[in-house]
């Protein structure tokens, strides 16, 4: 079973200040820390699972800058065997499809018997570049998978629907699956897992090597006209309480016991 | 014309059309246009509940569209375009709209907006609003010329009202499937495998700022200690730190209880959309910036574990 792996690279803002830049195109990520995207991260351990199963060889592949390779890397000490970085120079600004198209480019002339993404991305989560993908190579394709099971080269894919409900699907080989949270307990990475595949080659791909007419991607080629990023908007919102820890509590007491009807 | 893609499921019509026509009604107030549902499959009966929704009901029968899957919804969607010719077309941004959306513009080239909470149209240019960054962060988007757009439309934004009363007439246009690739198998319901959070009248909730499991125990000795039932938001249940059927949020449970006081949790949609309903919200978080504080009741900037033993102590008495 061989796969292709799909990931990025995202900012961290969990429990970030975030800071837009002045031109309210981007935000501030100076001060962020970079690390694999969630959804992309459940992608990688289901791939090596489906490896260490049924055999076969991981490739993993993102579009970012030098600085993406850490998540190549961190793929690589998780399980994958090879990894490949398009460089992202041409394609900023692109929209999904974009994107896509780089990715397309690439596994395009690759042999494979499935592709994982992530389903969605913390950064911007427009959820496309899978299906976007998917649709290139003109292949099948399930979305909001927390569950594969993989039978008489067919795919059984378990998707998440809303209210505790899932349904479960059945897809030929090859095809594509995007991944859900929550599908499997990602193992931990060590530095030291990520210091012995240090010395591992990245192959790098750039836009002049793919064959994309650059009109098709970068801000040329995406639908977007002009995005601008602002701070949410000032709902009603709650009714701070401040004070000491044992005020507070004083007070949150009260409104437990009044509306709780303790 | 604006096409909304009516979303059923096992016999239901599910709110997000209505919320979606409602949206729809509001873009043709500025951009006159006509309003028309497109419904695949599904029941006849559907067609009475959206009549005084839209202007035109398109309905494509077929056996092959009654359990959503992407190839021949493509096909019926190819079908209603080419009738209608719409300027704008809505789906969801559920996990239906989210897996057959980006199809449908690949395929018909369609330029595409995902999980839009709000769409409007100007001159005939396409503009949306998106939360973007876990929803601390909002994105105006306006595109380039298109003849046709394509967007999601995030669940439970709209209201699912109207407020003039249409009277829809029905068309059909005739089917035939082909073959497809992927197959509906069938659908499957978790049980409930310990307490339904649901029936609870106070719930205490907690989210990414539990930090670890040893944490769990504090937690549920408080929540023991005053009569609540524990439960979480999605990424305590992905790391199965507690059972999914405790997940509060669009793919678990729906909960309205008294109180829900939400401990370490930062408020996404998808967790909004399961608690948003509950009489009195309490949220306590580091992050001042967290969204759960902007549809809380009250909030408290602190860490959870400070507040947990003192509310306790001053709830004994």
């Amino acid at each position: 079973m061989n796969i292709i792996l799909c990931v990025k690279q995202v900012p961290d803002v969990t429990e970030a200040d975030i800071r837009i830049k002045k031109d309210g195109k981007d935000i501030e990520k100076e001060d962020l820390e970079m690390v694999i995207n969630e959804w992309d991260n459940y992608a990688v351990e289901e791939a090596v699972r489906i490896k260490e199963k049924y055999g076969g060889k991981i490739t993993v592949i993102t579009l970012g800058d030098e600085e993406s390779e850490d998540v190549l890397r961190r793929a690589l000490a998780m399980g994958a065997d090879e990894a490949i970085r398009i460089d992202e120079e041409g394609f900023e600004g692109s929209d999904p499809r974009g994107i896509a198209l780089g990715l397309y480019h690439v596994i395009k002339d690759l042999p494979f018997d499935l592709i994982l993404t992530g389903a969605q991305s913390a950064d911007m989560g427009w959820a496309q570049v899978g299906v976007l993908l998917a649709g290139m190579l003109n292949i099948p394709y399930a979305t909001l998978a927390v569950q594969i099971e993989i039978k008489d080269k067919k795919v059984i894919v378990k998707r998440e629907l809303e209210s505790n409900t899932f349904e479960n699907v059945e897809l030929p080989i090859p095809s594509l699956i995007t991944i859900q949270s929550g599908i499997n307990e990602p193992r931990y990475v060590s530095v030291l897992g990520i210091r012995r595949v240090r010395k591992l080659k990245i192959e790098e791909k750039f836009l002049d090597d793919l064959e994309i007419p650059p009109d098709k991607v970068g801000e040329k080629g995406s639908i977007i006209e002009s995005m601008k990023l602002m701070p949410p908007p000032e709902g009603k919102g709650a009714e701070i309480i401040e004070g000491s820890i044992e005020e507070v509590c004083e007070r949150l007491a009260q409104i437990i016991k009044e509306k709780g009807g303790l | 014309m604006i096409l909304v893609l009516a979303e059923h499921r096992r016999g239901e019509l599910r709110d997000v059309t209505f919320e979606m026509l409602s949206l729809a009604e509001r873009i043709s107030k500025e951009s006159p246009m006509e309003i028309a549902s497109l419904l695949l499959g599904g029941e006849r009966g559907f067609i009475d509940k959206l009549k005084d929704f839209c202007d035109r009901i398109i309905f494509v029968d077929s056996p092959e569209l009654k359990n959503y899957s992407p190839e021949p919804y493509l096909e019926a969607i190819k079908k209603a375009i080419d009738a209608t010719s719409p300027k704008l077309i809505m789906i969801s941004h559920s996990s239906f709209g989210m897996d057959l959306a980006p199809f449908l513009s690949e395929k018909l080239s369609l330029p595409l907006i995902t999980d839009c909470v709000d769409v409007s149209l100007k001159e005939g240019r396409l503009a949306t609003l998106r939360q973007i960054y876990g929803g601390k962060i909002f994105s105006e988007i306006r595109l380039k010329p298109y003849e046709r757009y394509l967007v999601t439309v995030r669940p439970g934004t709209f209201e699912p009202e109207i407020r003039e009363k249409r009277s829809a007439s029905v068309m059909e246009i005739p089917f035939q499937a082909g073959t497809y690739k992927r197959r509906f198998l069938e659908y499957i319901e978790e049980k409930i495998e310990d307490i339904d959070i649901s029936s609870a009248d106070i719930i205490v909730s907690i989210g990414r700022g539990i930090g670890k499991p040893e944490n769990i125990p504090i937690v549920q000795e408080f929540a023991d200690e005053i009569g609540a039932v524990l439960a979480c938001s999605r990424p305590v249940a992905d790391k199965g730190w507690l059972p999914k059927s405790r997940q509060v949020g669009i793919s678990g449970k729906t909960v309205k209880p008294k109180i829900y006081l939400a401990l370490g949790i930062s408020g996404s949609f998808q967790h909004q959309v399961g608690m948003k309903n509950s009489k009195t919200i309490i949220a306590v978080n580091k992050d001042p910036k967290a969204p759960i504080f902007n549809i809380a009741h009250y909030g408290v900037v602190a860490d959870m574990f400070q507040v947990i033993p003192v509310l306790k102590e001053k709830l004994k008495k």
